[in-house]
């Protein structure tokens, strides 16, 4: 399946902005991804191995949070993973 | 330095008028060169927080999901975001800076005063990562040949 990588992340994927690996489920592919950019790992998961609280996987257009299965969702060599880090903010708390 | 287009320049800051008082937000599309990322494309986003809309902002990620594959298709990657501050400095805020994961990507924020968009200004996200990273002040350019030849095409249609 094709891994979407975003902009941040390209700076340990060698600057590719989708990868291609094999896997059965989303959390097989996630593993091939980053067994191949080692650096990777500590951007999408904490230290206990969860999915960081900004980081968003999507499977196609479903967010794997939500999905029944969760990261045990199976996979197709056709299905897109897209990596997406949360956009938020505003000026409560404001400023510097 | 960021580069966008002065009809790029004056949409996002028109959003923020459109908005008030509430914050509105969006995402630039372009590319990453080494003097900066150049803008080719702004679209607009909702904004999720409608619990508190008038001083926080946050893109649906399925909206974003689906503006990344937008990009793809251009050929374009994300290259930054815009939020405003309606009654608020340009400035980033702690919320923003809390909230900033996306290294290396341009966060404009516009100053909206009483409904008047005043001033734009850029910070770059730099570092490697959550512990490192920090916002820079960032030189807009308003990429004046594109401008000449937007008014030269707003001339031709009137």
């Amino acid at each position: 399946m094709n891994i979407h990588i975003p902009t941040p992340l390209r700076a340990f994927t060698g600057g590719e902005q989708t990868v291609s690996v094999p896997g059965a489920t989303v959390g097989e592919a996630l593993e091939q991804l980053t067994g191949a950019y080692p650096e990777l790992r500590q951007h999408l998961f904490t230290g206990d191995g969860k999915l960081r609280s900004f980081v968003n996987l999507y499977l196609n257009d479903d967010d794997i949070r939500y999905l029944p299965q969760k990261e045990a969702t199976p996979v197709e060599d056709s299905d897109e993973l897209s990596v997406i880090p949360s956009i938020a903010g505003g000026c409560r708390c404001c400023c510097r | 330095m960021l580069k966008l287009s002065f009809a790029g320049y004056e949409a996002l800051r028109a959003h923020g008028e459109e908005t008030y008082p509430h914050e509105c937000c969006g995402v630039l599309l372009g590319k990453a060169a080494p003097d900066g990322n150049h803008v080719r494309q702004t679209v607009r986003a909702g904004n999720t927080r409608t619990d508190s809309a008038h001083n926080r902002y946050n893109i649906a990620p399925e909206e974003l999901v689906r503006i990344q594959r937008q990009a793809r298709g251009l050929g374009f990657d994300i290259v930054g975001f815009y939020h405003s501050h309606p009654d608020h400095p340009a400035q980033w805020s702690a919320t923003d800076f809390a909230e900033a994961h996306w290294v290396g990507c341009s966060y404009v924020i516009t100053a909206v005063a009483a409904g008047k968009a005043a001033t734009t200004n850029s910070f770059l996200l730099t570092g490697t990562g959550e512990d490192d990273k920090q916002f820079i002040d960032e030189p807009i350019e308003i990429e004046l040949m594109q401008a000449a030849v937007e008014m030269q095409e707003e001339r031709g249609q009137a």
